[in-house]
């Protein structure tokens, strides 16, 4: 029998607590070092007052492609091609600096690019993508209208046929990046059930109001978008989507994204609260060596380790082609909800600095609720897997 | 043209650095090992050339270090250099100056050259002597601290950055030239380039390839390193208490002209 020597355990990051970082190819790590410095030098120090002024530089969405972020995964077009889990790599850390930033590439990449990528002609493919690849086309996914929110299947924005052209009313309401959007993909409608259109910025009948107001995503623009006998010519509408599953699928997309980005969140929250827990002294001691804020940063780093192994695994599925929507929701419910409280138990650690916008945590708490209520709230995912594993639907 | 950017391999200057007593040397290991910050710049240098003159322009990034760190010069592939070559031997190890310059102007001869961009200073050794060490043994001229670089006829001309102002030098190629940190932020590696990266060669050399006439390493090195220490922990600054702002400016006004700053 041969003996093998026991190796040395490394002792662990007190981040990186499991060692993911080597579940990493090194292409990956670097896709993560260069957005994780993209963050720290362009993002970080400007998202407090963005957050506060409720906007998002327009250039950012340049920057953005220009690292080629934009519609990253996608395949041709001057997309790079990236893998998912690359993909999940810059969200995470696109959304560890503010989900707003997140969304901002997530809708872009994910949602308006991934709907023309999947169901366009190829013709729309070559006018859109590569302009939006590099951040120089902005586009908007408007599915969401104000009285059909989880249950889009209602939507009351239609287009009627008229000769080649068709004509759309109804308003979409909550949709990311519409006043700044050059196009919007639009679900509506028709006598055939949901189609897609794109309905460029300037259509006559066609415009933008800005939500204003929101204490959460506010470094995010949301629009509303009205449609006024919009007409559009033939070619405007996506020609493979066909029902609800158009809009469905690109939500699957933006959603495995958001496992990751979840995580990003929680990880900028758990790295402020240790910091401030070693420095801040209190009672003569810092506060981290307390037992009850002992207790709070384990708790954290369990659920923090535990979501980006999730995550990754998830990844790494999607990569092999056989992740299931219902896995999606499994992760999105799971991360989101777990990030959220991670984030508010930060938030108690800071004290009263946790309530203000010097510090990442409140903010990322905010942005949080945000992302527990898009691209399918936390009760809609937990019926969907409830469906999964029972067989009964419990929508209706 | 044919321009090589050397990229030394250092512990991440964001990391806490400890120096082994034993061997009076950097400790890398559970240190990430990134590109020399100085370095980042004259790789921009190198690739706004490219960029300027293109045609068949070449840029290739020379570094000297274990074998193991192999992986850190992806980057530099991936923000836009053509391929990379790999100076790695055992018997490198403990190289002060001399021999570092002595072993990679013999290799960089091998390379060959029309324009050598040279990092100003490392982050972990930090003497600046190499760029010059490198001049002398690679018989070229040597222009530093250039905050812009153009190639024209053969010539390189390059405005340099002093403390009374810039001065424009040319010299004939092949050439040396340092980088000034105002020549342009170093570019983030785009997810094409990192993608690319991956099948750009980084070749290897060994000291075997060079033919050297001394040796090189801790045996050859002719300083040594005797003693190191922290530096001394600063202490607590000046904390002016005032009752209002006037009187606090006043305090740190009358502060500053004591030590002859206003
Ligand atoms: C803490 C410490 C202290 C040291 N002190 C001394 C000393 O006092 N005397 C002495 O002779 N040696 C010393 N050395 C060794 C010496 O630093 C290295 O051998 C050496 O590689 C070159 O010097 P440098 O790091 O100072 O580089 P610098 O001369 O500061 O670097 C200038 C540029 O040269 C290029 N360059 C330098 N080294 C390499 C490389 N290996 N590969 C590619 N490009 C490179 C880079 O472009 C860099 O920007 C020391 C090393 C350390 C880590
Ligand atoms: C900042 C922000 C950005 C957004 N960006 C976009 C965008 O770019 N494009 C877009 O199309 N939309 C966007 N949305 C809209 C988002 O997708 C919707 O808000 C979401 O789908 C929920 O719809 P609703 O707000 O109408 O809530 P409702 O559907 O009215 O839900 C209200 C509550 O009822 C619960 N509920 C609903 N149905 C059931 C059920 N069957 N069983 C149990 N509970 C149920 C929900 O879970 C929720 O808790 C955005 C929203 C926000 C906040």
């Amino acid at each position: 029998m041969t003996t093998t020597h026991a190796k040395t355990a490394a002792a662990p990051d007190a981040v990186d607590f499991l060692g993911l970082d080597a579940l990493l190819s090194d292409e990956e790590r670097l896709i993560r070092d260069t957005v994780r410095s993209f963050v720290r030098d362009r993002v970080l120090p400007n998202v407090g007052e963005w957050f506060e002024a409720g906007t998002l530089p327009r250039e950012l969405g340049r920057e953005l492609g220009r690292l080629g972020l934009l519609g990253m995964h996608l395949h041709g077009y001057d997309c790079p091609g990236a893998s998912a889990v690359a993909y999940g790599i810059a969200c995470m850390e696109l959304e560890a600096g503010d989900a707003g930033v997140r969304s901002f590439a997530s809708v872009q990449g994910s949602l308006a690019m991934f709907a023309i990528y999947r169901w366009g002609s190829e013709e729309q493919k070559r006018t859109w993508l590569p302009r939006m690849a590099r951040g120089e086309a902005i586009g908007c996914f408007g599915l969401t209208e104000p009285d059909f929110g989880s249950n889009p299947a209602g939507m009351r924005t239609f287009a009627r046929r008229d000769g080649g052209d068709w004509i759309l009313n109804g308003t979409k309401l909550w949709i990311t990046n519409g006043s700044i959007a050059d196009l919007a993909i639009v679900w509506a409608n028709t006598d055939d059930g949901i189609r897609g259109f794109v309905v460029e910025k300037g259509t006559r009948g066609f415009s933008t109001s800005d939500i204003h107001k929101k204490i959460s995503l506010r470094a995010s623009i949301t629009s509303e978008l009205v449609l006024q006998d919009v007409r559009v010519p033939a070619d405007a509408q996506l020609p493979l989507a066909k029902g609800l599953s158009g809009p469905l699928a690109c939500l699957s997309e933006a959603r495995f994204g958001i496992i990751w980005g979840a995580m990003g969140a929680a990880r900028a929250c758990y790295e402020a609260a240790l910091d401030y827990a070693k420095t801040r002294v209190q009672f003569d001691r810092p506060i981290g060596g307390f037992q009850l804020t002992q207790e709070k940063l384990a708790n954290m780093l369990l659920e923090l380790g535990k979501g980006s192994l999730l995550a990754l695994h998830l990844g790494r599925m999607k990569d092999d082609g056989r992740l299931h929507p219902a896995q999606v929701s499994f992760g999105k419910l799971n991360n989101v909800r777990e990030a959220l409280k991670i984030c508010r138990e930060a938030r108690t650690i800071l004290g009263a600095n946790g309530v203000t916008l010097e510090y990442p945590v409140i903010r990322h708490m905010n942005n949080l609720e945000s992302v527990l209520t898009y691209e399918g709230t936390s009760e809609v995912h937990t019926l969907v897997i409830g469906q999964q594993i029972t067989g009964i639907s419990a929508f209706t | 043209m044919k321009i090589v950017v050397t990229v030394k391999l250092v512990p991440d200057p964001n990391a806490e650095k400890r120096i082994d007593p034993a061997t009076k040397r950097l400790v890398r290991t559970g240190v990430e090992t990134v590109l020399n910050p100085y370095d980042e710049y004259a790789l921009e240098a190198a690739l706004q050339l490219k960029e300027r003159i293109g045609g068949d322009t070449t840029v290739t990034v020379f570094a000297m270090a274990p074998e193991s760190l192999k992986e850190t010069l992806r980057k530099a592939l991936a923000m836009g250099a053509d391929d990379a070559v790999l100076l790695s031997d055992a018997g490198l190890e403990g190289s002060d100056v001399w021999g570092t310059s002595y072993a990679m102007a013999h290799a960089l001869k091998k390379v060959g050259f029309d324009l050598l961009i040279v990092g100003g200073l490392s982050d972990d050794g930090s003497t600046g002597a190499t760029p010059g060490a490198l001049a002398e043994y690679l018989q070229t001229p040597l222009v530093t601290n250039a905050r812009k670089a153009d190639v024209a006829d053969g010539k390189l001309q390059i405005e340099r950055e002093t403390d009374t102002g810039y001065q424009i030098v040319k010299a004939p190629l092949p050439t040396v030239m340092t980088t000034a940190l105002t020549f342009g932020e170093p570019r983030y590696a785009s997810l094409k380039g990192i993608m690319g990266a991956k099948k750009k060669t980084i070749a290897a050399m060994a000291l075997a390839d060079l033919g050297l006439d001394q040796s090189v390493g801790a045996a050859g090195a002719k300083t040594e390193l005797l003693s190191f220490a922290p530096p001394p922990v600063r202490g607590k600054g000046n904390v002016v208490e005032a009752a209002d702002g006037a009187t606090g400016a006043k305090a740190i006004f009358d502060f500053l002209k004591e030590k002859k700053l206003v």
